[in-house]
């Protein structure tokens, strides 16, 4: 018999099969590290060390996870109408050019709390642009958002390189950036919340952006279960055909559903640029988008599952460089690794316990 | 212009298109199938990273096309068990495997050879290297056809006409082979396939297995062939731009190797154009250039040059009870 049409309790969907699948992904990293001949148990203990065992590593670790909170959201927000956008690489890149402009335009004349919106409207709206083209193609014409989207990363990155090189230059200067931003264009850092809780934040770039980013957690999750578009977003997603047979727009919602992811991606570019660099460089989002996808997959496209794989992503990307720095024959480009199972198990193979479980459960829990 | 520099273009035409053929290809025979590739990139990037240290170790470029082959075919098997088998999201998939070639590659190759996540570079005799045909060489002098049989014609390495001769080869197999119809039809309609007793699981691993060997030449050809060892992430998006090529090629053979010349081309001419002045319009941002195919990609989407009508069941898994 099928085991595909088996309803399981929502325990174990939501929680023991995907932490089933996140121990396959770890294992598997662990044999890789233990292949490349290093321990992988010192391996997670100097991780952990790094990314958790002082103020700076949490900093660092809270920093990174901001990022993937913004990129996640992105990505779910799409995932949630049945839209799969690969593009939020593109979009935070091109929104990180809304941001700055903000910032160069007002960083003279008023404090940071005055130039803060303007960045966050700039962001997202330059981030949403980014994403009007696909979601017209898709809504329109039928292209599939995930080429289109695909090949909008790479126009937004020609773009952004000749604008860099070309444009916003400063003149005189070789590397292609930016100015930099003065006080009233930076957002502060947060260094009084590691400090309530005895830390020192050191250099680490942790800042305003986080409180952004938990803020629209909020705000997708009233848009998602709490709102009359939500309700549509989640339809479309479900089935299309029913959604339109219901009376819900189809060009309309994906559109909408497109702009808003475009805009939360693009408001990722508030937290390195105006919150760590303080000026706009080139490849400053740096994979951020594609770690979106495997956040929004793992945190099963719930904001609070976004924040908790967000974060576990920021652990790795710090703990990553601190163990890149203690054990050199692992390099930064094991964290690409872990990405990538997690996304292969979490994602690809979510169904690959599945039919055991099923049995066993058929066997043994109903009873 | 001079006939020189277009004799060069043209040469570094083929020399660039060559991997987007192959890749191109590859990507006709799964999608053709209805399975999703975006991991063509990673398979390409594992392929050159076993090519490049295979032909290290043996000193053979045929061992060394060898193992780039046997990966990507590994590689296509699991993107085939997590979305044919698995009935996994085939795009999640892809993606996953894009990132584990970017990883894996620069991790074991920093590890085993410590180079920064390169291997090390190759001898003459452990890569393919040019062939030159008879007389290529007394008619190099010889005016625009001498130099262009030298040039274009001669002075390349096997896999390079061994990516002229996919192409054919895999129209005819697509079209003129009971194999080919059964995948252009599970493609299409897996349900009809299965009706008439034909396993849909079976054709579509057969047609990623097809892929993995296409995407296995092309990665051998960045690493062993184009260069002398493998540097990370060598690949830099080639595969993107071979989906693209297919994408604007309808899904079709010939027009695939069509578009993936043209691409190939904007590259070349990209290459010649930087540091140079077009009179009257100044210097050309490169950045054009290079954005260029994936513009025309979106044109193409838009229907505005036609309409891309993809394989119908693309990217959907077959369940067979219903």
């Amino acid at each position: 018999m099928s085991t595909a049409s088996v309803p399981l309790p929502n325990w174990i969907t939501y929680g023991l099969m995907p932490f089933l699948n996140l121990v396959v992904a770890f294992l598997i990293s662990g044999v890789v590290v233990w292949f490349i001949g290093e321990s992988p148990l010192d391996a997670v203990t100097l991780l952990l060390q790094g990314a958790l065992g002082n103020g700076e590593g949490i900093g660092f670790t809270l920093y990174y996870a901001t990022n993937f909170i913004f990129t996640g959201l992105s990505v779910a927000v799409a995932y949630h109408a049945g839209l799969f956008n690969i593009g939020s690489e593109g979009q935070a890149y091109v929104g990180g050019l809304g941001a700055a402009l903000a910032s160069l335009a007002l960083d003279h004349y008023v404090p940071w709390y005055v130039t803060m919106p303007f960045a966050v409207v700039g962001a997202a709206i330059f981030g949403a642009a980014w994403a009007l083209i696909p979601a017209w193609l898709q809504a329109k014409r039928g292209s599939h958002i995930v080429i289109t989207t695909i090949m909008f990363n790479f126009i937004g990155a020609a773009m952004m390189v000749y604008l860099l090189v070309h444009v916003l230059i400063v003149p005189g200067k070789m590397a292609p950036e930016t100015r930099v931003f003065l006080e009233g264009g930076q957002l502060p850092k947060l260094d009084w919340l590691i400090a309530m809780f005895g830390g020192k934040l050191g250099p680490a770039p942790f800042n305003a952006s986080f409180l952004i980013a938990l803020f629209m957690c909020v705000v997708v999750w009233v848009l998602i279960w709490r709102t009359k578009l939500g309700y549509e977003i989640r339809t479309l997603g479900a089935n299309p055909t029913a959604a339109v047979y219901a009376g819900i727009p189809y060009v309309k919602t994906v559109i909408i559903t497109m702009l808003i992811s475009g805009g939360l991606a693009g408001m990722m570019a508030l937290n390195p640029v105006l919150g760590a660099s303080a000026r706009l460089q080139v490849e400053f989002v740096g994979g951020a988008g594609f770690v979106g996808i495997a956040v929004s997959l793992m945190g099963r496209s719930h904001p609070l599952g976004i924040v908790l794989a967000a974060i576990l992503f920021g652990v790795l990307y710090q703990g990553g460089d601190a163990l890149s720095f203690d054990m050199p024959k692992i390099t930064r480009d094991m964290i690409v690794v872990i990405q990538g199972l997690v996304i292969l198990f979490a994602g690809a193979l979510e169904y690959l316990f599945r039919p055991t479980i099923v049995r066993v459960w058929q066997r043994f829990g109903k009873a | 212009m001079e006939n020189l520099d277009l004799i060069s273009i043209l040469g570094s035409t083929i020399r660039l298109s060559i991997p987007l053929i192959f890749t191109a290809l590859a990507g006709l025979f799964t999608e053709r199938a209805g399975v999703f590739d975006i991991g063509l990139e990673g398979k390409m990037l594992f392929s050159a990273f076993a090519a490049a240290v295979a032909a290290f170790m043996t000193g053979s470029p045929w061992l060394g096309l060898l193992a780039g082959i046997t990966v990507s075919v590994l590689i296509s098997l699991i993107h085939g068990f997590a979305s044919i088998t698995n009935r996994g999201n085939q795009i999640v998939s892809g993606v996953a495997i894009n990132f584990l070639a970017s990883g894996l590659t620069a991790v074991l190759g920093q590890a085993w050879f410590s180079q920064g996540g390169r291997t090390p570079p190759l001898a003459a005799s452990a890569r393919f290297t040019e062939i030159v045909f008879p007389y290529a060489a007394e008619l190099r002098d010889t005016g625009f056809i001498g130099r262009f049989y030298a040039n274009i014609i001669s002075g390349h390495n096997i896999l390079t006409y061994l990516a002229f001769l996919a192409v054919p080869a895999s129209w005819w197999v697509l079209y003129r082979t009971r194999f080919g119809l059964r995948l252009r039809a599970v493609g299409e309609n897996p349900g009809a396939v299965d009706t008439a007793g034909i396993s849909v699981t079976f054709l579509r691993y057969r047609a990623t297995i097809c892929a993995g060997i296409l995407c296995g030449c092309a990665g051998t050809y960045l690493a062993i062939a184009q260069s002398a060892g493998f540097v990370k992430d060598m690949s830099a998006g080639k595969g993107y731009i071979a989906l693209a090529a297919l994408i604007f090629a309808k899904w079709r053979p010939v027009p695939v190797m069509l578009a993936c010349l043209l691409f190939g081309f904007l590259d070349a001419f990209a290459n010649f154009m930087q540091g140079k002045s077009v009179p009257g319009i100044g210097e050309v941002p490169v950045q054009i250039f290079q954005a260029l195919p994936y513009v025309l990609t979106c044109v193409l989407l838009a229907g505005f040059i036609g309409v891309a009508r993809p394989p119908k069941a693309g990217g959907v898994p077959y369940v067979k009870e219903r």
